[in-house]
């Protein structure tokens, strides 16, 4: 168990490496530098953006430095350097800030969750709380009442909620509620109430809300047509005692399996709700910095991003390996 | 009377044996059509299809023509709508803020989407299956470098990457290629085939043990025959099934790259093949989100029952080609 964790967890450097490579690349393929690309059309002088380069690295090679001296002087070699110290570097745009500091520094005198990235993640385990507490119960009432009109209705709710992606439905809420019934606002959302957090939580857990009720009601159904089951019931146990403690308890597994690829969609799901509803959160730093091409501000989110995906499957594949004794992770 | 009852057992028995055979597809076909979601929806299919080739004919308007004074025209049926205009018939969804006809731009949209779901999807198919193929008949080096690869492709969030690719080509020569299309194929065969030669390459590790490949074999069929002729025919089922359900998503990413503004390029030129998309569309909207929602609904519309048909007929496949599995999610 010891050696598997430890491999897993080494296995993330070069997945995060390469993550990185992708994007750095990509990014340097850009055309123009860092300092053409201002909309604003301001123009800077070439003296300026010789300094510049100096000042921020970019006149060094980008992967290997060829020139004599050291080889590893290079721009992807400093970012990662950099980036493994918890240096993101500098925005492009949002110019003397740093990318940690805009993702993951609260502003003056409030604790870290009011950071872009605190922000984020209070409205994702929103999602996830939303999806579990509703999806579980949804998906037992369901295989408990196989073929019923319940049953059917929650079909369709998870075969929607599955298939349509969350910023259509969210269109469709917005409308409805903004828009038409005139419930919630969009623009000049005040996020410190409560209120606030509920609809884009709900749209952003919706799919997760929809797998997991499928999920839940087909291992159900699978579980309640097991020997042991008869027997709980051939034993005299009540109703309620077989369903939860005999039932429940192994129909939950293969839900947790899901819940790895599920964080990883609330994760790339996020930036586009976070769009909808002017959420300050790290999504919509991201969609901003890609309108205003921030390169480096891009870069520095995907890594976030990636890692946060990579540390969500393997805290899943522990938590599955715990749960069923009868999957050995270490093989 | 008793000496009757033989003759009837072999009348039947005769025309059950001169029924004519019906074959693993024709059995499959069968239980597709008696699955009405999954009918329904492919003729919600195949209407969008039609749409989008016939989009010149069926699209009342130019969409990119500006009618002016027309501007935040509700629906047709709408009497007054939130800007005070009522409902003009021959623009029947209503235009858009510079007056630009509603209906026209989403049947053009419907051009790019359906382009999206099928250009992909035969890149994916002919690399996914043949990498597939080779890695699981042949092993090897191959092998290895398709499972390696699969793992940084997991790793990292597709619509990430597929936001750094647009964001980052999108001005390069490639990048402009068909209004940008091709550059979004490039990237979305690019992470999608790596799925399905997994898949196909899981199948053929389990068939090529059984004996009729090894019969092959012995006869001296070639590899490449019995790839082809032996192990795709019996890998189709999951092949098609798996391709029902990746449709939809390449559809959405379509959307959502639109939605963010890098999707395609909105083309100025009326002549051009690809003028909008319902991504691009919904960006236009969400903009006058209050004022004309109309906008906004009716590309997300169409979205919504594209996906929902596509993941109906997925679900109908699934069943059909694999009994077994019927009913179980």
């Amino acid at each position: 168990m010891i050696t598997y964790l430890v491999r897993r967890i080494l296995w993330l450097i070069p997945v995060l490496f390469f993550v990185a490579l992708i994007t750095f690349t990509l990014m340097h393929s850009a055309p123009g530098g860092p300092w053409d690309r201002d909309l604003e059309a301001r123009q800077v002088d070439k003296r300026t953006q010789e300094l510049l380069n100096q000042k921020f690295g970019l006149d060094k090679p980008l992967f290997i430095n060829l020139s004599g001296g050291n080889p590893f002087d290079s721009q992807f070699i400093n970012y990662i350097w950099g980036a493994v110290r918890g240096d993101l570097g500098p925005s492009y745009r949002q110019r003397g800030q740093d990318v940690q500091d805009i993702l993951f520094k609260p502003p003056e005198d409030k604790p870290f969750w009011y950071s872009k990235f605190g922000y984020s993640a209070r409205l994702g385990i929103l999602a996830v709380l939303f999806a579990v507490v509703f999806g579980i119960p949804l998906g037992v009432i369901a295989a408990l009442n196989r073929n019923t009109l319940i049953d059917y209705f929650t079909l369709f709710i998870s075969t929607v909620g599955i298939s349509v992606p969350n910023f259509v439905l969210a269109i469709f809420l917005i409308i409805l509620f903004a828009s038409r019934l005139k419930l919630i606002r969009i623009v000049q959302q005040n996020w410190d109430s409560p209120g606030a957090w509920i609809i884009p939580a709900v749209i952003l857990g919706f799919g997760t809300f929809a797998y997991v009720t499928r999920l839940t009601r087909s291992t159900m159904l699978e579980v309640m047509q097991q020997d042991y089951i008869r027997t709980a019931r051939a034993k005299g146990l009540a109703e309620r005692v077989v369903v939860i403690r005999h039932m429940l308890r192994n129909a939950l597994i293969p839900v947790v399996t899901i819940l790895g690829p599920a964080l990883a969609a609330l994760v790339t799901g996020s930036f586009i709700i976070e769009q909808m509803f002017a959420f300050p959160g790290m999504g919509r730093a991201f969609v901003t910095s890609i309108t205003q091409r921030d390169y480096s501000m891009i870069m520095g989110t995907v890594l976030v991003y990636a890692f946060l995906v990579a540390i969500a499957n393997l805290s899943v594949d522990l938590v599955y390996g715990i749960l069923d004794p009868r999957i050995k992770v270490g093989d | 009377m008793t000496a009757q009852a033989p003759t009837i057992e072999q009348n039947l028995l005769t025309q059950t044996l001169s029924r004519p055979s019906r074959s693993l597809w024709r059995d499959a076909w069968h239980r597709l059509l008696r699955n009405r979601a999954a009918v329904v929806s492919g003729i919600i299919i195949l209407i969008f299809i039609f749409v989008g080739i016939a989009a010149p004919v069926l699209a009342p308007h130019n969409p990119l023509k500006v009618h002016d004074g027309k501007g935040y025209l509700p629906p047709a049926w709408v009497k007054e709508g939130p800007t005070g205009k009522s409902g003009d018939p021959a623009f029947p969804l209503g235009t858009d803020t510079l007056g630009r006809d509603v209906l026209s731009r989403t049947i053009y949209g419907t051009r790019v989407s359906m382009v999206v779901g099928i250009i992909p999807t035969i890149i994916i198919l002919v690399i996914g299956v043949s990498v597939g193929l080779f890695a699981g008949y042949r092993g090897g080096r191959v092998d290895n470098l398709l499972m390696r690869f699969a793992d940084i492709i997991y790793a990292f969030p597709d619509l990430l990457f597929f936001i750094i690719v647009m964001a980052a080509l999108r001005e390069t020569p490639i990048g402009r290629l068909l209004n940008g299309l091709l550059l979004l194929f490039v990237a979305l065969s690019l992470v999608n085939w790596v799925g399905l030669a997994r898949l196909v390459r899981g199948q053929v590790l389990s068939l090529k043990e059984k004996e009729f490949v090894e019969a092959g074999r012995m006869i001296g069929a070639s590899s490449i025959r019995i790839m082809l002729r032996h192990l795709l025919p019996n890998t189709l089922g999951p092949i098609i099934v798996s391709t029902a359900f990746r449709i939809p998503g390449l559809i959405i990413t379509e959307a959502i790259l639109g939605y963010l503004g890098i999707g395609l390029r909105p083309a100025t030129d009326p002549n051009a093949i690809f003028i909008t998309s319902w991504g691009a569309l919904m960006l236009d909207g969400q903009a006058a989100l209050n004022s004309q929602p109309w906008v906004l609904l009716t590309p997300a519309i169409c979205v919504a029952l594209v996906v929902l048909a596509f993941n109906y007929v997925g679900d109908g496949l699934r069943d059909a080609l694999d009994p077994r599995l019927a009913g179980t999610e």
